[in-house]
């Protein structure tokens, strides 16, 4: 029972990991029903942000706290201009085409964006500083849950509580929502789409952001293939879940941590990776909109 | 373009060089490095001036593009230098005599090539006819039938493995049997062919009910699970390190020197590739064929027809993967050896590259994009480090500004002439 709690934990930790960037991948879905493949690419970028950003800060001298802030702080700011770069450069001369398009110059995007951080940077792994401080309450709990995985789980909770708050009562909320629906409708009732849609990203962005560098901290290295894996783990997590639902990444986020964990801690280690994608065409059999999904009618 | 517009222009190309200079400065200026435990932050100021220049130049002419593009999209036609090319080839190749010669010209060069160019010439024609049969067979689920297949790899991946498990299990037996290895070839491309149909047809079981991206991201979950079975099942498929000392195919119970039987495997895969091309372009015109399009279309309406959805997909996904199964084999015959790092998922991206730089749907298309996306590389070796990234602007601009592909299909279409009621048969086809 006590193996079970502990897989059950790290499974929490890792699901609450994989949330912060399926809720980006998420939004923009609900927004322009678009795979952003180039998604886990932009965590990346936010990762290398604030190792370099903090890098070079640290060898300026400044304190601990501020150089974590600033670089958490600048790998949300780069995070989300890439974001807003990549709608507007690779996806919007896109709007009104086959879907299929959008999701192919994604992929571009997503291979652009890796290369770039290879030829630019380095192939190899950088350790990444573990700029998280270890929190003196969890001492006594330690076994079961460390204080990185304590506020990954916070912030992710945080996070969640705050997006639903902005999508449900705020006004720009409000136009997204009525964007998601129905993009003509909503330019006709005033709702700027174009602000909508760039916003989406840059929020989707900001949170990827936000991933990357708590990841980063958490796994201890950074490199530049690792937005792609993660990426399609979120990916899953969101489809799960039922892409465009912000409940239903998060609740497939879990699922798939859960899931995962379980699986090397009772089956086998080897396939921890395909375990993701067996629940995924199982869930997906049985539900093919994803768990918290609307069925979507098809009309003429 | 007045002057005031030009004006304009340039004070926008100034603000976008501006804002990339911002954007890239972190990751092109500034580099961690990490030497002896210790990290550091180096400067290299000589990037800033090529970053502001060509983001400056790039914007310019980015703008200029869409605006022309979307121009473009007014007109029905416009006539480029290079469209004007393509309709005269067109039109002469519509000549028999013409044709005729200019097939028999392709299938004399296709013929002497191996024994004019040497066998490191080809080698690499074969890595790229086996991608050409690839993404023929992938065209047919992503052309014709409009489904997102991304795990098409995992195909490739059962049709080598089929060779490659074939030879180490009956492979013994055969040679205490006194058989030559060589056969084991012969019996492994059908038997490959019915593995991975079968293999399709599992695939396209979960898939049936599901539409677009999820269809998508099934293929892609599918892809990876085979990958890591063959990754994970060591003591069946020899894991990470793969099957090597495959077999090449002897020629008619003679064992070929390496020189001869690159030659021998590049005239098998010409072959294939004939008979791909043939067997595509009968699905084309028949009756799935014209439901597989009708699919692509539009679905509700495909269904309302009468057209069995269902059987369609599973009959897109048999027949495509059928093809990536008889690719598998040829590679590993080829290579002698085979891993799974060799079926990953960016193999799958790339087999999609191909059709769509090369035009999704049109047979040309596809044997142009797979022929481009190998033999480029080849040839441009010291460009080989920006390979992918070359690649992945060529695959959003070919998608923004030319999303036919280079090589578009050259659909049939009917023209009503006939007006006399004399006149039996109205349809003429042009």
């Amino acid at each position: 029972m006590d193996y079970f709690i502990k897989l059950l934990l790290s499974g929490t930790a890792k699901g609450s990991i994989y949330a912060l960037i399926a809720l980006g991948y998420t939004m923009v879905y609900g927004i322009v029903q678009l795979i952003n493949f180039a998604h886990g690419e932009v965590y990346m970028i936010g990762g290398f942000t604030a190792l370099i950003i903090g890098g070079f800060l640290f060898v300026l001298g400044l304190p601990v706290p501020l150089v974590l802030l600033l670089s958490i702080v600048a790998s949300v700011v780069f995070s989300a201009a890439f974001g807003f770069t990549i709608e507007r450069l690779a996806y919007k001369p896109l709007r009104n085409k086959p879907r299929l398009s959008a999701l192919i110059s994604a992929i571009g995007i997503s291979m652009v964006l890796q290369n770039f951080i290879l030829l630019a940077q380095t192939e190899k792994y950088l350790s990444f500083p573990s700029y998280l401080p270890e929190l003196a309450f969890l001492q006594p709990v330690r076994e079961y849950i460390n204080s990185t995985q304590f506020i990954i789980l916070v912030t992710t909770a945080v996070i969640m509580v705050i997006l639903t708050v902005i999508i449900k009562f705020t006004r720009i909320g409000k136009a997204m929502r009525a964007t998601a629906q129905d993009k003509q409708m909503a330019q006709l009732v005033g709702v700027d789409i174009n602000r909508v849609i760039s916003l989406t990203f840059i929020m989707g962005s900001s949170l990827a952001a936000i991933g990357g560098v708590l990841i980063c901290s958490y796994m201890g290295q950074i490199n530049y293939y690792i937005g792609f894996v993660a990426g399609i783990k979120a990916f899953v997590a969101a489809v799960l879940g039922g892409i465009g639902s912000i409940p239903g990444a998060v609740l497939g986020s879990f699922i798939l941590g859960w899931t995962e964990s379980l699986g090397t801690g009772y089956i086998s280690s080897d396939y921890e990776d395909a375990y993701a994608f067996v629940i995924l065409i199982l869930i997906l059999s049985v539900k093919p909109d994803g768990i918290l999904g609307k069925n979507q009618k098809q009309k003429v | 373009m007045t002057r005031k517009h030009l004006i304009s222009e340039l004070r926008a190309s100034l603000f976008q060089a501006a804002w990339f200079v911002v954007l890239l400065f972190p990751f092109l200026v500034m580099k961690v490095n990490v030497s002896s435990g210790k990290a550091s932050v180096i400067f290299r100021w000589s990037a800033l001036p090529v970053v502001a220049v060509s983001a400056f130049v790039l914007s310019f002419a980015w703008r200029a593009a869409l605006r022309w593009n979307e121009r473009r999209g007014d007109k029905v036609k416009v006539r480029t230098p290079l469209s004007k090319v393509g309709e005269l080839v067109r039109s002469a190749l519509a000549r028999k005599p013409i044709r005729r010669t200019a097939i028999l010209a392709l299938l004399a060069v296709v013929a002497v090539y191996p024994f004019a160019l040497g066998m490191y010439h080809t080698n690499i024609m074969i890595t790229a006819l086996i991608y050409v049969i690839l993404a023929l067979g992938l065209n047919i689920v992503v052309g014709l039938g409009g489904l997102l297949n991304l795990g098409y790899a995992a195909f490739f991946a059962v049709g080598a493995y089929t060779y490659g498990l074939l030879w180490k299990y009956a492979g013994p037996s055969f040679v205490a049997a006194g058989i030559d290895t060589g056969w084991l070839f012969w019996i492994a491309l059908p038997t490959a062919g019915v593995i991975t149909t079968i293999f399709g047809i599992l695939l396209s079981l979960p898939v049936l009910r599901l539409r677009g991206d999820y269809l998508a991201i099934i293929t892609l979950a599918f892809g990876e699970i085979v990958r890591m079975v063959l990754q994970n099942s060591s003591s069946v498929t020899g894991g990470a390190t793969g099957i090597s000392l495959i077999p090449r195919p002897w020629f008619f119970g003679i064992r070929l020197p390496p020189r001869q039987a690159a030659t021998y495997i590049y005239y098998i895969v010409v072959v294939l590739v004939i008979l791909t091309v043939f067997v595509v372009r009968r699905i084309e015109d028949s009756r799935v064929g014209r439901a597989l399009e009708a699919m692509r279309e539009d679905e509700i309406a495909c269904e309302s027809m009468g057209v069995d959805l269902a059987r369609n997909k599973l009959v897109t996904f048999a027949l495509g993967a059928f093809w990536a199964g008889i690719a598998g084999v040829v590679l590993a015959a080829q290579t002698t050896y085979i891993n799974p790092d060799s079926f990953t998922l960016w193999e799958s991206i790339m087999v999609l590259m191909a059709v769509v730089i090369g035009g999704t749907g049109s047979i040309p298309g596809a044997i142009g994009g797979a022929l481009l996306l190998k033999l480029l590389p080849e040839y441009f070796r010291p460009l080989a480090q920006y390979r992918m990234l070359i690649y992945g602007i060529a695959m959003i601009v070919i998608i923004i500004f030319k999303p036919d592909g280079l090589f578009p299909r050259n659909r049939k279409h009917y023209t009503f002439v006939g007006k006399t009621p004399s006149d039996p048969a109205p349809g003429v086809e042009k």
